[in-house]
């Protein structure tokens, strides 16, 4: 008995009518369906309810996409991100849609160093060459892009992107202070401005405060899935949370935190019983640093293939995005956005100097997830978090916790090293029990 | 009988033990099929218990081998089996440069390792040989006999030989070269050994470890003495066998 086998659904007329590059599409399509049965779906003792999130995943380049535009037919602001600065709220406020835009592959680094240096982020590049080869249908569906200043590669690589397709910039600050966060609320309220100009009506206090209570909803479910994770025997796989998160950016936020919370019953239950995917004498690793964009599974594939659990995301595509919530007591508009933003404000990107806050969640994420060590995972030339690295390394020194710092980008040359660095951490945090 | 097997990229190692004690080393090129090859290294010894690492270990115990390690905790095992009170390894291999701080009970405490490049590896060393016209053997004995360098920036292995073949087309006496290429890999190897926070004694092994120039020069860098093992290639094996040897007594 063999089960049907899994695909990312194909649809040509859909891709065309987004001028896409299709035979390419149709290629690529087929390879992220293998790559991602061949690392998903033979995982031992996977929760029934990630079936909701595989599903998502095969309607990733289809269904999902034309839903958006569904939405985007009756006026609803489709706004392209890849950072957690973007204030979804305002969009969601707006009767828009907020999506993470493909920047998590390989196969589009080439097209992008058609025309970008070769020195910068993998994850910059990727996103560029999928815009510049038609190769994203996310990214042909959006009406702009939100761009933010949090690295210098993506802050001019905005400047070349909006030849392609509007390109929203909103300066980040780099550091914390009070006129910093003058600086930064003033762009939320820009950024409101353009993103009403968009939907064609001034954004209201109740949409505004309904939106935040939808994102915070989205957020909790998403701490949930994290909380649940610290139990030993880990509930779930770290691929599978990881799964999780990446789709939280593809995914409409209520539905996503309706099935986020269905699947969080599940691992509850699994929990009462001290189920596990692994058995509870296997390594538990924490992950610090820099976001995983879909597809990018390169680190948890080889973690867990040595036979670890990952139990945290300390990184963009894991708590950063969802650890803080909004103060939903705001009165008035002004009140609102002031609260917002001091949401926004702890965010501890290592773009700011100092981010000392940082390292204190750290620590704090590997004590409350009851990991055994700390692999620090860094995309290639990101320079602030590579340097940043420095720091969480000596507090983890000072604690005696296991730590190692891998830097990488999206090729597949060096797995072999890195398994073997893996494989050499997982033992000597075995030997040190 | 116990048999560890390293599997690397440019040599497959097997060290045979017999109740703890080195009975046998053999080392053949990896070559085109690593499985047929070591298989072949293993006939003769069907009872024995074996342990695999290196690049091929995980191949190895899909097909063979009772269990895996890393080189590196290989390597500590067999340095340790030479130099009990050793805390720092450095191993230099065919594809890799690791090096590795011990704890004082000899179990891994950090270590760090080159990630995508041949650079300062035993293959860097491969290539400028050859570019110089020397055998790997000859190398390290050119290079002690020079007492100028000339500047060779790259540790890139493709930078590195065309930097070699202009200083060559410039008259620059091939010792001079050799010279300076044995000092490039030892500047790599004290970055990553200052990185690393490293303390003495240290040891050093896998094959680079048998040029006796680098192992002065580093030791000079370093200013203190390298403690050497015998046969530094199969000490990745030996620590696999080592291995193997300890668990079956448990």
């Amino acid at each position: 008995m063999s089960s049907p086998a899994f695909e990312v659904k194909a649809d040509h007329e859909l891709w065309e009518s987004l001028g896409m590059n299709v035979e390419r599409f149709e290629k690529m399509r087929q390879m992220l369906g293998q790559a991602f049965a061949g690392a998903f779906l033979k995982q031992p003792n996977r929760p029934s309810k990630m079936a909701y999130f595989d599903d998502l995943m095969s309607n990733l380049h289809s269904g999902r996409v034309r839903e958006i535009l569904e939405q985007k037919k009756k006026g609803a602001p489709v706004v392209g991100t890849f950072c957690v600065f973007v204030p979804e709220e305002l969009v969601i406020a707006a009767g828009g849609v907020c999506v993470g835009l493909c920047a998590g592959s390989q196969g589009s680094v080439p097209d992008a160093e058609k025309t970008l240096p070769r020195n910068i982020c993998p994850m910059v590049k990727s996103a560029y060459g999928f815009k510049a080869s038609a190769i994203c249908p996310y990214f042909q569906s959006v009406d702009f892009v939100y761009g933010e200043t949090t690295c210098d590669a993506k802050k001019k690589t905005w400047e070349l992107l909006d030849r392609m397709v509007p390109t929203h910039v909103m300066e980040i600050p780099q550091m914390k202070r009070a006129r910093d966060k003058a600086l930064w609320l003033d762009e939320v309220k820009e950024f409101k401005t353009k993103i009403d100009s968009v939907a064609g009506k001034a954004t209201g206090l109740e949409e505004v405060r309904s939106a935040v209570s939808v994102m915070n909803a989205k957020r909790r479910a998403l701490q949930r899935l994290t909380a649940l994770r610290a139990a030993i025997p880990s509930p779930i796989s770290g691929k599978d949370a990881l799964l999780v998160e990446q789709l939280s950016f593809i995914d409409e936020p209520v539905r996503f935190a309706k099935n986020l919370n269905a699947l969080c019953d599940e691992l509850d239950e699994r929990v009462k019983k001290g189920e596990g995917v692994v058995s509870k004498d296997e390594p538990r690793i924490m992950i610090s640093g820099t976001p995983m964009a879909l597809p990018n599974w390169k680190v948890h594939n080889v973690v867990e293939a040595a036979g670890a659990v990952i139990v945290n995301e300390e990184s963009c595509i894991g708590t950063r995005y969802f650890k803080d919530l909004i103060d939903e007591s705001g009165s008035g508009m002004d009140d609102i956005l002031e609260k917002l933003t001091d949401r926004y404000m702890k965010i501890d990107c290592s773009c700011f100097t100092p981010n000392n806050e940082r390292v204190d969640q750290v620590l704090k994420e590997y004590d409350s997830s009851g990991a055994e060590g700390i692999i620090h995972y860094c995309l290639q030339f990101c320079h602030t978090y590579n340097i940043e690295a420095i720091k969480i390394k000596e507090a983890c020194e000072a604690r005696n916790i296991p730590f190692i710092a891998i830097e990488s980008d999206y090729s597949p040359e060096d797995v072999g090293q890195i398994q073997t660095r893996v494989e050499a951490f997982l033992e000597q945090i075995r030997e040190k029990r | 009988m116990n048999i560890g097997i390293d599997i690397g990229s440019r040599t497959i190692k097997v060290a045979v033990i017999d109740n703890g004690m080195l009975v046998e080393g053999k080392i053949e090129p990896s070559g085109f099929d690593p499985k047929t090859q070591a298989a072949g290294m293993l006939y003769g010894y069907p009872d024995a218990n074996v342990v695999a690492t290196g690049y091929g270990r995980h191949l190895a115990r899909k097909h063979f081998a009772h269990e895996v390690i890393t080189e590196i905790k290989a390597h500590a095992i067999g340095v340790l089996h030479y130099h009990p009170d050793c805390r720092t390894v450095i191993d230099v291999g065919g594809q890799d440069a690791k090096v590795i701080l011990l704890d004082a009970q000899g179990r891994v405490d950090r270590f760090l390792m080159n990630d995508k490049c041949a650079a300062g590896t035993g293959r860097f060393m491969e290539i400028m040989a050859a570019s110089l016209g020397y055998s790997l053997d000859e190398f390290g004995h050119v290079a002690a006999s020079s007492d100028r360098t000339a500047p060779v920036n790259s540790m890139c292995t493709v930078f590195a030989e065309s930097e070699v073949i202009s200083l060559r087309n410039n008259g620059v006496p091939p010792e001079d070269i050799a010279r300076a290429i044995h000092l490039t890999v030892v500047d790599r190897l004290v970055s990553m050994l200052d990185r690393l926070g490293w303390k003495e004694p240290i040891a050093f092994s896998g094959g680079v470890a048998r040029n006796g120039f680098i192992r002065s020069t580093l030791g000079e860098r370093l200013k203190t003495g390298i403690l050497s093992v015998d046969q530094p290639d199969i000490i990745g094996a030996l620590g696999a066998a080592l291995h193997s040897f300890e668990k079956q007594k448990d």
